[in-house]
């Protein structure tokens, strides 16, 4: 096992470093970052003088060695516009995003896997279609659009709940969190439900899929057969087998959920990195855009190990080696 | 890694009554297994009438929402049901530009339509062959093209799409290149996983031995009993990429205002939402929902019908 | 259809119902633009100067007409053509007690122009000048040419403390450390891209500011800030959406409050290459770039609804522009008008240049930059399409549009034949847009440097240049009209509209909407 993870940690390290060099070239193919910078009335000997400043004067191949052994030393570079290091203004904003990553996650689980056995164990009842439909709604339905009209009609139209932002914090081991008072459960709700309505449908999806598979398995009817209370045999017997696909997706997805809360963060001024990058790419600030591809990139790597290893726990039949037929 | 996906990707179907005694083959078994339910039929429906409409838009629509010569700024804004001076009347309204919103949205759908489409068929071309190819060879061939598989899956879509659009501009084309380029790795790792189920079976050991040739083996032996899972996950891709067309369009990269999707317009009349324009963006929002969910409702019944592992 | 409607009003009305809770001296705000920074002269950016006009002080205080005000500066001349004189207001104090003088002044003419890795420094407002200390509270500042923009200019930058100032880094203040100057709301904190916290200052110079806490909330999305205000959980938001603004009006809870701004929308023409690549014939050929006919800039700008575009693109929320500054400002002339719409002529305008049957041409535009900029566009197309140009549209994200708009071109020349852009006049006076738009570009003497079309004409460079030396304002306002006359004349550039900026709050509350865009605490008072 532990050679397993060795050689994914350093296939990982290759792929990092493969990633740094597209997203360094890509991001500089686009625009230009000082006339995003620069006040429109400086002449022309200013906007030379801040190209020189950042370095924008020199070839590509040049800035991303510069980069690249900068980066080495945990360096990833400035903001053009902040001042500040890209990697602390992502780590700042990095709570927000992970608490209402986790937030839809959690919702996605209570919510949805409940509803994906029951359509899974009563295909053909009323319910079961009626969740199976809503799930279809939830993957048809645009994330920016179902999240406007959430916040017309729970914020404005019946006031429950606050429309944009993050509420009161509290320090929990030194992190900034939200979820801890009752202000910043409330701001919490909305978006977390908007990001996790996608979720939700995948994993009412998933969740069905593999309790019918399971459910005519022999053990399960053997264990039926045995007497065994239902609520066991789905507690303990189909859980368990259950969880091996809605872990895989739910661990995967986690990182889509990162991913996709650029869009919630937009609707909902929600101040996590994921709006922090979609404003780096509006304004094209480069070293936030390529810290961010970095650190998403680790992220999901780490998040696809650790799904991995979770995988061979929850199913000792699981091998830990590359994936062969 | 890779092998959970292949049980997720092909979920189990409905466990279902006696087959019919009669002897069939196996694409009239298709059918009657396909038009078993009532929502598939339903779904089915629908969803050839978009494609009826989409294909027909231009000459069914009241005008051509994309000739900026008839499309004037003097019409926009208009609600649903107003003639213009003209005695043009707007059945769906005006959006903001002061295109008839119906012929928007026949004119939106074809472009939805085709972007959907063509992206899923040129991501499945390149991503079906890269995934037969992993299979077939194993080794290292599989173990390097898989790893790019990952990376590429390991990377949020949107995020991919959102830069490449920024770099290649605006147009039909380029969002199709962005989506395909986003897409090609979900057809490259079903493919593979399903071919690596084959491969092993005797029938390519068989031609193997024949010693055909590589190329005649994948794409005559080994594509055509890979084509189930591909169908499917073909169908909700297609649904997905229409979706994520979508969101680009708000986020504001992707197609030309003047020739504008489904999305677009959704992305457009956004903003008229808390002004009480409902109609520049409810219509075609409805549109998109319509045809995305009876993409995703015969995709889910083409995986039920064609699951492997319910042979009957 | 008509339920929607009712559920919409419904939305509204709900709101109205809610109870506003809050205490009457705190006001919560939604800003679609946050700062980038608290430090004054890190950024020249319309945000980061709103916010630190409030924290700091400058010389010179444009009111919100860009009218030039005192500030820390009472009172100002020349003394000589290259010598002005500023004196300063006494009895000041920064927000840690210690009192302002001239030191401050000139700590801050050190510091201004030299912050590192500042992404737009304030050295344009400060190059090639020197200053003097006369006494505590007399400074003089020495230009090698007569300089008429010294009071603009000095009212572009804040002054700081040099006993906090001497040292700090941006970081130093953005923690709020250095933060500390002389102005009506003292900062307290700023967790970016969520809240930025101001408090009154009690002991300030001028007018009380009325609110004891202010907590600014950065709500980019338009949408989402309208709602926000509508769910109330803020008290007043800037930069409102057109789209809202009729819908807003007749809410009985809220209040808007606009103003004209300095910023004129304008189109750019290629008018420096015979072939230019967005110009083609009928057939989709080469041609000879129509553009540089005049009569032909003309035919576009006759063919313009300027009214139509107002109307139903800006929803009557602009102005059409015939210059390049709305009425009232420095410099603007009397006697242009905007262009009339008249297809017919514009026809035949076309006709005459030898163009009967049209050409084709592409017009670019950002669509994240200007209030509705890519639907201008889109209407400008379907204008000129109807006169026979018949014109493609292509708009993208300013990221990348102004790279290519500026120097995306071969050897950094000009991309695209014909731009839709912005000018914002930040020193309040015609001279700004004449120097960068429509004086020849010169590198080597910072001319034309937004000139994007590359138009060159000789009476207007003269005119502009010799305003820019002419100390008396009387004269100078004159050489500014007549350089105007002669390029809009000329349709060096086609202007537009102006904008017209809209704020809205709740009920009870107003804002003296400014020209300058920028969003003052101080400016959001009871009615």
């Amino acid at each position: 096992m532990s050679v397993f993870i060795i050689r994914r940690l350093l296939q990982s390290i290759v792929v990092v470093a493969v990633m740094s060099l597209l997203v360094f070239f890509a991001v500089n193919v686009v625009g230009d970052p000082v006339d995003m910078l620069i006040n429109p009335e400086a002449d022309q000997a200013e906007i030379e003088k801040t190209m020189r400043a950042f370095g924008l004067d020199r070839p590509v191949h040049e800035q991303y060695w510069f980069f690249l052994s900068n980066a080495v030393k945990g360096d990833l570079g400035k903001s053009f516009i902040f001042g500040e290091p890209a990697l602390k203004l992502i780590v700042e904003r990095m709570p927000a995003t992970l608490e209402l990553a986790f937030a839809a996650l959690l919702l996605a689980v209570v919510i949805a896997l409940p509803l994906g056995i029951y359509a899974g164990l009563k295909p053909d009842s009323k319910f079961s279609k009626t969740i199976m439909a809503g799930s279809i709604l939830g993957f048809s339905l645009p994330t920016f659009w179902v999240g406007l009209m959430m916040i017309m009609v729970f914020a404005v139209m019946l006031g429950w709940l606050p429309s944009t932002g993050r509420g009161e914090t509290t320090s929990l081991l030194g992190i900034q969190v939200s979820f801890l008072t009752w202000d910043g459960l409330r701001h919490l709700v909305l978006p977390a439900l908007n990001l996790s309505l996608f979720k939700m449908s995948l994993t009412i999806r998933v969740a069905r899929a593999a309790t019918r598979e399971v459910v005519h398995q022999d053990y399960i009817k053997f264990a039926h057969a045995k007497g065994l209370s239902s609520r066991r045999v789905i507690l303990v017997h189909l859980l368990k087998n259950i969880m091996i696909p809605v872990v895989t997706v739910l661990g995967l997805e986690l990182g889509g959920l990162i991913a996709f809360s650029v869009v919630t963060e937009t609707v909902f001024a929600w101040p996590g990195m994921g709006k922090l990058v979609i404003e780096a790419i509006q304004n094209l600030d480069r070293p936030i855009i390529v810290a961010y591809l970095m650190i998403t990139v680790l992220m999901f790597v780490t998040i696809n190990l650790l799904v991995d290893v979770l995988y061979s726990v929850l199913d000792p039949r699981v091998r830990l080696q590359d994936v062969k037929a | 890694m890779t092998t959970s996906v292949q049980q997720i990707s092909v979920p189990a179907g409905a466990p279902t009554e006696a087959a019919a005694v009669k002897v069939q083959t196996p694409f009239r078994r298709f059918l009657s297994d396909f038009f078993e339910s009532g929502t598939a039929i339903a779904a089915f429906t629908v969803l050839l009438v978009i494609i009826f409409i989409a294909v027909v838009a231009p000459l069914i629509s009241p005008t051509n929402p994309y000739d900026l010569a008839i499309v004037t700024v003097l019409d926009n804004r208009l609600p649903p049901g107003t003639r213009n001076l003209d005695g043009m009347t707007f059945w769906l309204g005006t959006d903001g530009a002061g295109r008839d919103l119906l012929s928007a949205i026949f004119y939106g759908l074809r472009t939805s339509l085709w972007v959907g489409v063509m992206s899923g068929l040129i991501a499945l071309c390149i991503g079906g062959t890269i995934g037969l190819i992993a299979a077939y060879f194993g080794g290292r061939t599989d173990t390097l093209i898989m790893r790019i598989v990952d990376l590429q899956l390991s990377f949020p879509a949107i995020l991919i799409a959102l830069v490449l659009l920024a770099v290649l501009g605006k147009g039909v084309d380029k969002i199709i290149i962005a989506l395909v380029a986003v897409q090609w790795a979900y057809y490259a790792r079903t493919v593979r996983a399903s071919a690596l189920v084959e491969r092993n079976k005797e029938y390519i050991e068989a031609a193997i031995c024949l010693a055909l040739g590589h190329r005649r083996i994948v794409f005559r032996h080994l594509l055509p009993n890979c084509l189930a899972p591909l169908i499917v996950v073909g169908t909700l891709q297609t649904a997905h990429a229409i979706s994520l067309e979508a969101t680009l369009s708000f986020l504001g990269v992707g197609l030309p205002i003047t020739e504008p999707s489904l999305g677009l317009l959704i992305a457009n009349g956004f903003e008229y939402m808390l002004s009480g324009r409902y109609w520049i963006s409810f219509f075609p929002g409805v549109a998109l929902l319509v045809t995305i969910v009876s993409i995703n409702l015969v995709g889910d019944q083409l995986r039920d019908v064609l699951n492997p592992r319910l042979q009957r | 259809m008509r339920v929607f409607r009712h559920f919409v009003s419904g939305v509204v009305a709900t709101a109205l119902l809610l109870p506003v809770a809050l205490s009457a001296q705190e006001l919560r705000v939604g800003l679609a633009l946050e700062p980038t920074s608290i430090d004054p002269h890190y950024h020249n950016l319309t945000p980061n100067n709103a916010l630190a006009r409030e924290i700091f002080d400058r010389l010179v205080m444009p009111d919100e007409n860009q009218q030039l005000k005192p500030g820390l500066a009472v009172s100002w001349r020349p003394v000589k053509k290259t010598i002005w004189e500023f004196k300063l207001r006494k009895g000041v104090k920064f927000h840690d007690g210690t009192p302002f003088t001239a030191d401050d002044v000139i700590f801050t003419f050190e510091r201004a122009p030299n912050v590192a890795q500042s992404p737009s420094s304030f050295g344009t407002y400060l190059k090639g000048k020197k200053i003097e200390k006369v006494d505590d509270y007399t400074v003089r500042i020495i230009t090698e040419k007569p300089y008429p923009l010294m009071p603009n200019d000095m009212s572009t930058f804040s002054i700081i403390s040099k006993k906090h100032g001497q040292g700090a880094t941006t970081a130093d203040y953005n923690s709020g450390k250095a933060a500390i100057g002389t102005g009506a709301y003292k900062f307290v904190e700023w967790v970016p891209g969520d809240r930025l916290i101001l408090e009154r200052n009690d002991n300030y110079w001028g007018k009380k500011p009325q609110w004891s806490k202010v907590v600014i909330k950065p709500i980019k999305s338009g949408p989402a800030r309208v709602a926000a205000l509508l769910a109330g959980d803020v008290e007043f938001i800037d930069n409102v959406p057109t789209t809202d603004i009729t819908q807003l009006e007749m809410n009985p809870k809220l209040n808007l409050s606009q103003g004209v701004s300095n910023r004129v929308i304008y189109l750019h023409m290629d008018q420096f290459r015979d072939d230019s690549p967005y110009v083609k014939a009928k057939d989709g050929g080469p041609v000879k770039n129509a553009l540089k006919d005049v009569r032909v800039r003309r035919a576009i700008s006759k063919a313009i609804n300027r009214e139509a575009i107002v109307e139903r693109v800006m929803e009557g929320v602009a102005i059409p522009a015939g210059q390049l500054l709305p009425a009232g400002f420095f410099g603007v002339s009397a006697n242009l008008k905007p262009e009339k719409h008249d297809p017919q002529s514009a026809k035949q305008l076309l006709a005459d240049a030898g163009l009967p049957d049209g050409f084709q041409l592409t017009i670019h535009g950002p669509n994240d930059r200007y209030i509705n900029d890519a639907k201008i566009a889109e209407a400008i197309a379907q204008m000129l399409t109807r006169i026979g140009i018949k014109t493609a549209v292509e708009t993208m994200p300013k990221s990348v549009y102004f790279k290519r708009a500026s120097r995306g071109g071969p050897n950094k020349s000009p991309e695209f034949s014909f731009i839709l852009v912005g000018w914002g006049a930040g020193s309040g006076e015609a001279s700004s847009p004449l120097k960068s738009l429509l004086h020849t570009y010169d590198k080597s003497r910072g001319f034309g440097a937004s000139n994007r079309g590359r138009y060159s004409n000789p009476e207007v460079d003269q005119l502009v240049e010799q305003a820019l030396a002419t100390v008396d304002d009387a004269k100078r306002q004159k050489l500014l009209a007549k350089a105007t006359e002669v390029a809009v004349n000329d349709l060096g550039i086609i202007p537009l509209h102006y904008q017209v900026n809209t704020w809205a709050s709740r009920k009870g509350l107003k804002y003296l909407a400014r020209t300058d865009e920028q969003t003052l605490y101080t400016g959001i008072v009871s009615e």
